[in-house]
This record gives structure tokens, sequence and C-alpha cells, in this order.
């Protein structure tokens, strides 16, 4: 009962990880390193509080289950949108560095999340440095009503919200979309080679830009996920951590395909709370747990590399910028 | 339909500026149905960026594009795959990952539902109509150069295209390849397509097409019908002035041994030998050559002297001011260079490991000299007088000495690596590809350089590709294939057919690599 237990809350920690994981591979596959990911998920996170919060405010006392859902998922869906659009503004049109260009949206996100954060706080006039949107939460995390008649099975896979199953859907239609399509094919070819690409007649900047809103949204909705569902709809300041990071390291774990990215995720959110299920920890022994991680990315960097297997590898054009008449 | 009055293509007074540079200046040509097309120009005429916009890579300034005797405006290589003109360009546009089919139908929009296996069966309908040898499902990164080309080839026959540009096709192929590859394109011309080939290669221009279009410095120079022509007569409206072809060659002087390479053997981090049991003398005040077909070695060869790789065997130096030998294998490469051992490696990029594109010539000076001067800044001045020496003894063209490298011509770039590498005063000089991708004019600068190096006593190396160029330059003529030598030849006794019998000789039973085929 224990092991169903680790196994659902590794899912659930994992989720948001898919989530930015999915996100960033699509981008990436367009050649945009996007390290704004931790930042956007803070702000896909904040958007939806802010919407919930809004219309919980505004609806009193009696909640439309459609609206509680679909305003916060609208709200989220616009902000991570808004910083996709900074970021491929700034690197595909005015061709800024990506790196520079991406962690400044991470500060930016998290400074954003922060401040609004802090003012619906104050705005709600609670005593603890949280916002909670129970009402909203609970609309979120409605799951199958036959979950809790099937036991271990029930737990473990379908006692989980819609956000944890569209996570994985998306996942997997990415990957389909990425190998079997066309569109797939235009967009791997952007990050491996744009200026093959470019003289394949395909737009370079429309796939740039699509490719890194798009990751931007889906990045977005892990942050969603972590306030609605993981957290129970209760906000603190700083409470997301470090899983955008998280997710960029999923990405090279899961070797830039979504669908192994569902499994990675699901071993990264299980070490991420293994230190929970050991006895006798102190705080400093939890830490050191919390690294795993990132350890197992670095272990499987070293171990790839050492395979030099080409499809393992990022796409060739990843982070640089283009140029067409460049000389 | 294609209406067969009307020329299939006709540029009119066509002009491309990039910057103050008038890259294209009121250029004015025709192609016709079924013909194909030649373009010469020395290098920086502004044959590529022509074809590039007509490709839809580059949009001119001004001037118009007619295709079947109507307007086209190409604004992107979309635009022009519409106008079914296809171009297969010098480097190759096809993304590694990826296998050949899918390269093939990279951009391809109104084709049906995507399906891959559809698709391979197209490629393979037209692979085996030319007669290509290709594999559909093989990704480009396992392909040798030729495959790669035919991949682009056939990217452009999948798209039905009825003009096809090729810049410079057969720089990177072996003769047999370039046969094949005429074959292919004189079937395409027997069924009333158009071909533009850009070539440096004059004997291919006349072999190969049927009329030919000058380009000199932007402007266009003229056409020709090929059967009324000769090698002669293009030169010259190339260059705008008479240039001989012969190649001045000097009868080898005081010549002592100056490096010795014995059993010199170099390993891939695979394992498998780039360069095997490799022995031979280089010998002051001469010209030794280095044939063979790309990627036989040569640049381990050279690399393995310079130490930038590591080797085994033996590498002595005879120092010519102390008399003494020297092993120069287990030394470091600055040590190499410091007695006299000098690398002027021109990779296909042009700039390679030479020079730094974003770097002004002053600056690539210092690459040399960084090490000198007495106190914490950097010493100026040495640097600056000798770019400005090499700017003008060797008429580089430039704005200034504090031009980034990368905006010069390539046989600029040449010039300014070459120049540097000679003003140390080297005893040993090694030159890859020197000329590759120059025009006649500043080819024969750098022949004409290397040949001083030689009169004044330096052991020249000279890896080229053209054999007609390394028959008439170089003393003796070391041939190599596939990582070993096959034959040391005399070079003023040598023929073609010779050289070119042992460069594809197959050395690979002799090296004792028996399981050397699968």
């Amino acid at each position: 009962m224990i092991l169903a237990g680790f196994l659902q809350r590794a899912i659930m920690q994992g989720i948001p990880l898919l989530y930015g994981s999915t996100g960033e591979i699509i981008t990436e596959k367009s050649g945009n390193l996007n390290l704004g990911i931790p930042g956007i998920m803070y702000v896909g996170g904040i958007g939806g509080v802010i919407g919930a919060f809004l219309y919980e405010q505004h609806a009193g006392a009696e909640l439309n289950p459609f609206l509680a859902v679909m305003i916060p998922l609208l709200c989220s869906m616009a902000g991570s949108l808004l910083m996709g659009l900074i970021y491929s503004f700034l690197t595909v049109s005015l061709r800024a560095n990506q790196n520079v260009t991406g962690l400044a949206l991470t500060t930016f996100g998290v400074g954003f999340g922060n401040f609004f954060g802090g003012s619906l706080v104050r705005l709600a006039g609670s005593d603890v440095p949280s916002i909670s949107l129970g009402r909203t939460s609970n609309y979120f995390r409605t799951s199958l009503p036959i979950a809790d008649r099937l036991g271990w099975f029930g737990q473990i896979f379908l006692s989980h919200s819609f956000l944890a199953y569209a996570a994985i859907v998306i996942a997997l239609l990415t990957s389909l979309i990425l190998a079997k399509t066309r569109v797939g094919l235009h967009l791997r070819a952007v990050g491996e080679n744009p200026a093959t690409a470019d003289a394949a007649g395909i737009s370079v900047g429309k796939y740039k830009y699509f490719a890194t809103c798009i990751g931007s949204v889906i990045a977005g909705l892990g942050g969603l996920y972590y306030v609605m569902d993981y957290a129970n709809g209760v906000w603190s300041n700083d409470g997301f951590g470090d899983r955008g990071w998280l997710a960029i390291a999923l990405v090279i774990f899961a070797v830039w395909r979504p669908n192994l990215s569902i499994l990675g995720s699901i071993l990264f959110g299980g070490l991420y709370i293994v230190h929970n299920y050991i006895p006798g920890l102190d705080v400093s022994g939890q830490e050191l747990f919390k690294m795993l991680p990132y350890l197992v990315t670095i272990l499987f960097l070293v171990a790839i590399s050492m395979r030099r297997k080409r499809e393992a590898q990022p796409p060739a054009h990843l982070g640089l910028p283009y140029f067409r008449e460049e000389r | 339909m294609a209406n067969t009055d009307a020329p299939a293509l006709r540029l009119e007074h066509i002009t491309k500026r990039f910057g103050s540079v008038i890259a294209n200046d009121d250029i004015s040509m025709t192609v016709q149905h079924g013909q194909i097309l030649s373009v010469l120009g020395e290098n920086g005429s502004g044959k590529t960026t022509l074809m590039n916009m007509i490709a839809g890579i580059y949009y001119p300034d001004g001037g118009k594009i007619f295709v079947d005797g109507k307007e086209a405006v190409i604004r992107s290589p979309h635009d022009a795959f519409q106008y079914q003109i296809g171009m297969i360009h010098q480097h190759f546009k096809l993304v590694d990952l990826f296998t050949a089919t899918e390269n093939i139908i990279l951009g391809l929009e109104d084709d049906g539902r995507y399906s891959l296996k559809k698709a391979n069966q197209r490629v393979k309908e037209i692979v085996s109509q030319y007669g290509f040898r290709l594999d559909p499902e093989k990704k480009v990164y396992e392909m040798s150069v030729s495959e790669k080309q035919t991949v682009e080839i056939v990217k452009v026959l999948y798209r039905g295209a009825d003009i096809l540009i090729l810049d410079e096709p057969t720089a990177v192929l072996t003769p047999q390849e370039t046969d094949r590859l005429f074959a292919v394109l004189r079937k395409m011309r027997s069924e009333g397509k158009s071909i533009i080939i850009i070539t440096h290669k004059l004997h291919e221009v006349l072999s190969l097409s049927d009329q030919v279009t000058v380009l000199c410095k932007g402007r266009y120079a003229g056409t020709v019908n090929t059967a009324e022509t000769d090698e002669a007569q293009l030169t010259e409206m190339m260059v705008g002035r008479k240039v001989t072809l012969n190649i001045e060659r000097s009868e080898p002087k005081d010549t002592v041994p100056r490096l010795t390479v014995e059993g010199l053997t170099v390993r891939s981090r695979e394992g498998t030998d780039l360069l095997r049991n490799v022995s031979f003398e280089a010998r002051s005040g001469e010209i030794l050559g280095i044939a063979g077909i790309a990627g036989s070695g040569q640049r381990e060869l050279l690399e393995a002297i310079a130490g930038l790789l590591r080797a085994e065997g033996k590498i002595v130096y005879h120092d010519p001011k102390t008399g003494k030998e020297e092993n120069l294998r287990g030394r470091d490469p600055l040590e190499i260079r410091e007695l006299g051992v000098r690398l002027s490696f021109v990779p296909e990029d042009r700039l390679g490991m030479g020079l730094v594109g974003n770097m002004d010539i002053t600056d690539n000076m210092m690459l040399r000299s960084y090490r000198k001067g007495r106190g914490f800044f950097l010493e100026r001045k040495a640097p600056k007088s000798l770019a400005e020496k090499i700017v003008s003894e060797l008429e580089v063209v430039t704005p200034g000495v504090s031009t980034p490298v990368r905006r010069l011509s390539g046989g600029n770039v040449q010039k300014v690596l070459v120049g540097r590498e000679i003003a140390a005063a080297p005893t040993v000089l090694m030159a890859a590809y020197p000329v590759r991708g120059l025009d006649i004019n500043s080819s024969f600068t750098i022949y004409n350089l290397l040949n001083q190096q030689k009169e004044r006593g330096v052991a020249v190396i000279f890896v080229g590709e053209d054999l007609d160029v390394l028959l008439e330059l170089c003393d003796r003529i070391m041939v190599i294939s596939s990582g070993a030598v096959s034959g040391i030849v005399d070079a003023r006794a040598a023929s073609k057919e010779q050289i070119g019998l042992l460069m594809t000789k197959n050395t690979a039973s002799e090296g004792g690599a028996a399981d050397g085929k699968a």
C-alpha cells in the first residue's frame, strides 16, 4: 500500500515536469534553447491563480464548474503564451542570445509570479503568506469516481485529474507528430539545419515562433497543474521550487523524445520525493536526496555521450540564431 | 505547359548589393530548353550570388527574371520550386540526421497524404530511372560525398524541376563519379531540362556544356557557344586579360633531406587506420606534391607532422641551422613551429584552422606573434606592418587591414593565410588545397608564392586535387590511396593516367588488412 501511495505521489510530482519537458522538447526541436521554462511555468501557475482568484471573488458562493476550470486554464495559457512570444520575438526576430534571453525570462517570470502572488495574499487579507483557492482546486482535482473501488490499480492509475491525463496525451501526441507527420519532419529539420530547411522552402521563423509559443503554453500548464492539483490550490511564493530546471534536465534524460519523457517524469518525480519514504532522515539528508534527479541526468549524459549515437544528441542547431543572408 | 518558343529562363539587368559591395551589376543572360549552360567566372565574380537569386535564397535589388517568357518574382526557395527551378548548392543543404528520402521530401507541402513509404518508392523509381546509386533509407551522416550529392540531385528531380542549377558539383567528386554525373546531366538535357552549371574546371565546361556565360568582377562578360571557343579565350574573358596557363617550374637546386617520415600510422578514435605505414622524404628546394582522392589521409598526414594528431612511427627533421636531427613526434605543435615547420592548412571551409573569421587581418597576424612583446600589453605595431605588407605585396583586395577576414573572398583569405606562414621564413611549408575554389589568377599567385619558397630552399609539401597542376607545379608527387602510399613518381616524367591509377589502387590488401572487405 505504501508502494501504491509512493507511485501515486511520484506521478503527481512528475506531471509538472512532464508538461515542462514536453514544452521544452517542442521548443528545442525548433533550435530554440528556452531556458526561460522555469519562469514560464511559474507564470503559467500564477496566471491560473489570478484567474481563479478573480473568478472566486466575482462569483461569490456558487461557482460554475465549467467556468471555474476554464477561466484559470485560459489565464494560465495566456500568461505562458505571452512569455513564449517575448522569447520568440527577442531571439528569432531580434536575434538576441538565447541563453541570456531565457535566463532573463526565468528571472522575470519568478519575479512576476512572486509580485502578483504577494499582491493577492494582501488582497485576500490572509494571515499566512499564501493564498488558498480550494474551491477552484476541487474542480481541477475531480477524478474518476471508480478509482476508489479498484484498490492499488485505481490509486496509481485512475486517481488523477484531467490535467494529468492531458499531460500524457499531449506527450504521446507530440511524439507522434514529431515522428510521423510532415509538420514534425519540418520542425526537426529547422532545429537540425535551418539553412537546409530554409532552402527547402520551410519558413524557419514561423516554425520557431509556433514551436516556442506552443511549447511555452504546454510548459505553463505544468505550473497550473502544480498549483491547482499538486498543491491543492494553495499558492505560496517560491513554492514551485526548482521543478522548471528539473523539467529541462528531463529533456536531456528523455533524449528529446516526449514518449520517453512520460516514464522519465515518473522516475524523476519518484526520486524527488523518495526522501519522504526513507525513515530517519534529517533535513540535510533530505536535501542530498533531492539532488538525485540531477545526478541521474549527469550520469545519463555521460552514458549517452560515451555511446555517441547520433540520434541521441540534441538538435544540431540548438541555441544558435539563424541568419539567412549571412555570408 | 512550357512554351518552347520562349527561353526557359531569362535574366534582365539583375543587380545585387551587399552593403557597399556590388556582387552583381546589371547582368542579363538566357538559358534555353534542353540546354546545358556553364557559368564561368573568377572567385568573387558573383556566380553563386546570381544563382542564389534564381533559387530564391537572395532577392535581387534590381532587374527581372523571366521563366518561360513570363516574369517571375522569386522571393523564397519555395517560389523557385513553383517555377520548377532547383538548385544543388556547393555546400550540401542536407539534414544529417535524416534519411535520403526524408531530406528529399523536406519542404514539400502539396504531395497528398504524408507517407514515407510512398516517398521511398518514388525515390527508388527516380534512382533507377537515371542510374544513380542510392539507398533511400540510409541516413545522410553515413553517406559519402558523392551519395550526398546524389540526394541533392534526386531532391530536385523529385520536385519535377525543369531548370537545374549546379554550383561546382564536381569539386568533391572523383573522376569516375564526375563522369557518372555528367552522363546523368546529358540524359536530363535530352529530356528537355535546362541545366546551369558553375565550375572552375575549363575542360569540364568544354566537354559538357552547349553555351558558356562568363562573369567578370560581378559584370556580364559575354556568352559564347562551347563549340566555337577554347580554354584560352574563356580564360581571357574571365580574368579580363590574358594569363599564361604554364606554371614556371625551376629545377630543384641543392636538395638535401629536410623531413624524413618513416612508418607513420594514425588511428581514428574508432580504431581504424587513417594512415598506414607512410614513409617518404621531403627535400629542401623542392615541391613534393601529394595526390589522392579527397579524404584518403592527406589531412591526417599534415596534421601528424605538425603535431596536431597523435601518430606512431618516426618523423625526423633535419635542422639546416644546427645540422642536428630532431624527432618531431611527441613534440607539441608550438615546438614544431619554432623549428620552422609551417602548416598552411586550408580545409574545405577556407577559414578552417588557420584564421579566425571575425578577427581582422592584423589580429590574425598576431595569432602567431602574441607571445612576443615585452610588457603586459600586446605588441601591435609589427603585426600591423606585416599585415600591410601582405596586403600590398600579394594584392589582397580588402578595404583595410582592420577588416574581418570573414568578409574577404576565398582567394584573399588564402593569400592572407599563406602570406603569414611564409613571413615566418619557414624551412618546411605544408599547404593543403591552397587553391581550392580559387580562380585562375589567385591560384597562380599561390603557385608563384610556393615556387619562390622552393627557390629559397624551403621544403614545400603541396596537397592538391587538380592533377594537371600537380604535374606542372611539383617536382615529385606522392600518391596516397586510403591512407597508404601507393607510389612516389617524378612529376616531370609521370602521366595523368599513371597517377589516376595509383590514386585508385587498392592498398588495403598490402597493409595486411585482410579484414578490410566485409
